[in-house]
């Protein structure tokens, strides 16, 4: 007697089960169209078994990202209880370390020993470069950025000392590219994406592929998040937040490769203060009512006046230029 | 303790909260409420009920009628309304074949759904939840964990596992298929022996 008999099911619920779990691996392994999602709507269509079985194993799956957590803090000595930080995110800023790292049984394993074949590469305030590696993959340096680099047959390691860096990388499986900055490396699993190294946290933006990030930081928590397209990992010392993008503020936020910076809803303070990581004359925002207002608009990088006459003609701002700074004020 | 029916008797809460759902809602009110319970469903219905083959497929039975429910009013407690499904049950089907398993269905009222203590600390169960999570992979066979863990924790494509595992992509759907399988059923049922056997 078997009650899937008596309950008149053609299949059985460990059948079901397994299906359930082949669909949710190849949705989140291999090539997924929008053929292959019309089937899985389709199975799930057909009976409420199947969609429980496939919440079931989803549920199941997705929690277990929890994993990457363990898996660090094997490399770690030892971890703190996580402090949440409550720090608002206004800035659109991302300061990342990223560190790409090799996959397997022993974890990053860098060779202290001083490298002959590491480059650096630095830009000035308002200054912009492109660097190219030998396998095809692209640096883009942003405003005041220094960068190291350094490749052998096992991996490509960048570290990011200071600034911010757009990373279309060559894939390579078998030999990691990863990029570390303040406390955190991000490893490249097939990607593009931008590192922000910014004086309170790292801001990691993933534009394609898939990314790693994880704390290299002893103390912090162990945290590792794998980012997906449009995400953006904030990380402090203390915590890593996600937060979605829509596409539109994506493509802004890269801007500066083309000169320009975009500003959706931003105060005046924050749209000041990007403004002066790219230019040496320094925007002074000195009353507090001003730095509330809300900004939205593109302006070409180094024309601080343009900046200046946007905010005197259409905020109704005071500006007023002192020696090496302009000052607006209301 | 775990084994006495007599023990941890409650009245059951099988008010409805005559609030609807939607499908996304359910699937939420699933994980949450019920997914949590599995451990001492499965318990339950090994203790209750003697054809261990059927256990799955019982299982998979109470979900469908919990959600069927659920999406047209949701229940007060999920707990209570998931073992009342699960006595309905395995009462309609004694009825309906005239079988008479183990002593304690004859009166489906004394089918204890046990402590509650598994669930009575949410707190303590997030805590808990690592270990879980790691204690089920660590049952996984070697070549489904290796291609769990580059594929959940690595967070490699199918392609790449297979180059790095050295075979071919068909065997690496095979290993995640069967690993998150397994997976599922061991986190879900942490602390039960073997997990799912025939």
């Amino acid at each position: 007697m078997t009650s899937s008999r008596q309950l008149g099911q053609k299949q059985s619920a460990t059948e079901i089960d397994l299906c359930a779990a082949d669909w949710l691996q190849r949705q989140s392994f291999w090539a997924w169209g929008a053929e292959d999602q019309a089937a899985l709507e389709a199975w799930l269509a057909e009976a409420r078994a199947h969609r429980i079985a496939y919440w079931r194993q989803k549920a199941v799956w997705e929690n277990a990202q929890r994993l990457t957590a363990l898996c660090t803090s094997m490399s770690r000595p030892e971890h703190r209880g996580s402090a949440k930080n409550s720090r608002p995110l206004l800035l659109r800023i991302a300061a990342a370390a990223i560190v790409a790292s090799a996959v397997g049984a022993s974890y990053y394993q860098f060779s202290g020993a001083g490298s002959g074949n590491e480059k650096t590469f630095t830009t000035l305030v308002g200054g912009r470069e492109t660097v190219t590696l030998a396998d095809g993959s692209q640096i883009e340096l942003n405003t005041n950025t220094v960068l190291r680099v350094r490749a052998d047959k096992a991996m490509r390691l960048v570290t990011l000392e200071q600034g911010e860096a757009f990373f279309d990388i060559k894939h390579n499986a078998t030999r990691p590219f990863v990029v570390t900055a303040a406390g955190h490396r991000v490893t490249d699993l097939g990607t593009k994406f931008a590192v922000k190294d910014a004086p309170d946290r790292l801001e990691v933006t993933l534009f394609q592929g898939k990314a790693r990030l994880e704390s290299t930081d002893k103390l912090s928590p162990p945290n590792t998040t794998i980012l997906s397209p449009g995400e953006v990992a904030i990380a402090t010392p203390q915590s890593v937040t996600v937060i979605k993008k829509p596409q539109k503020e994506l493509a802004d936020q890269l801007g500066w490769r083309r000169g320009m910076l975009t500003f959706y809803r931003a105060t005046l303070a924050d749209a000041a203060h990007e403004f002066n990581r790219y230019n040496t004359r320094k925007i002074v925002v000195v009353d507090n009512a001003a730095e509330a207002e809300l900004i939205d608009g593109t302006f070409p990088v180094n024309n601080v006046d343009l900046f200046a006459r946007f905010a005197h003609a259409v905020l109704g701002a005071h500006v007023e230029n002192k020696s090496n700074d302009i000052v607006i004020s209301y | 303790m775990a084994e006495n029916l007599d023990s941890g008797r409650e009245e059951a809460d099988l008010r409805l909260t005559g609030a609807a759902m939607t499908a996304a809602e359910l699937e939420d009110w699933f994980v949450r409420e019920v997914l949590p319970l599995e451990t001492m469903l499965i318990r339950f219905l090994r203790r209750n009920w003697r054809d261990r083959s059927d256990i799955e497929d019982l299982r998979q039975e109470i979900y469908v009628r919990v959600c069927e429910a659920a999406e047209v009013d949701v229940p007060k407690s999920a707990k209570s309304f998931v073992f009342a499904t699960a006595r309905n049950l395995l009462t309609d089907l004694i009825r309906r074949e005239n079988v008479v398993p183990i002593e304690a269905i004859a009166d489906p009222d004394s089918i204890s759904t046990e402590g509650d203590a598994p669930l009575q600390d949410r707190a303590l169960i997030a805590k808990d939840d690592l270990r879980r999570l790691q204690n089920a992979l660590s049952k996984l066979p070697p070549r489904h964990r290796e291609a769990v863990i580059l594929g959940r924790i690595e967070g490699l494509s199918g392609r790449e596992i297979a180059v790095r595992m050295g075979i071919a992509e068909g065997t690496v759907s095979q290993h995640l298929k069967l690993g998150m399988h397994a997976l599922t059923d061991l986190y879900l049922r942490d602390a039960i022996d073997a997990g799912r056997r025939s």
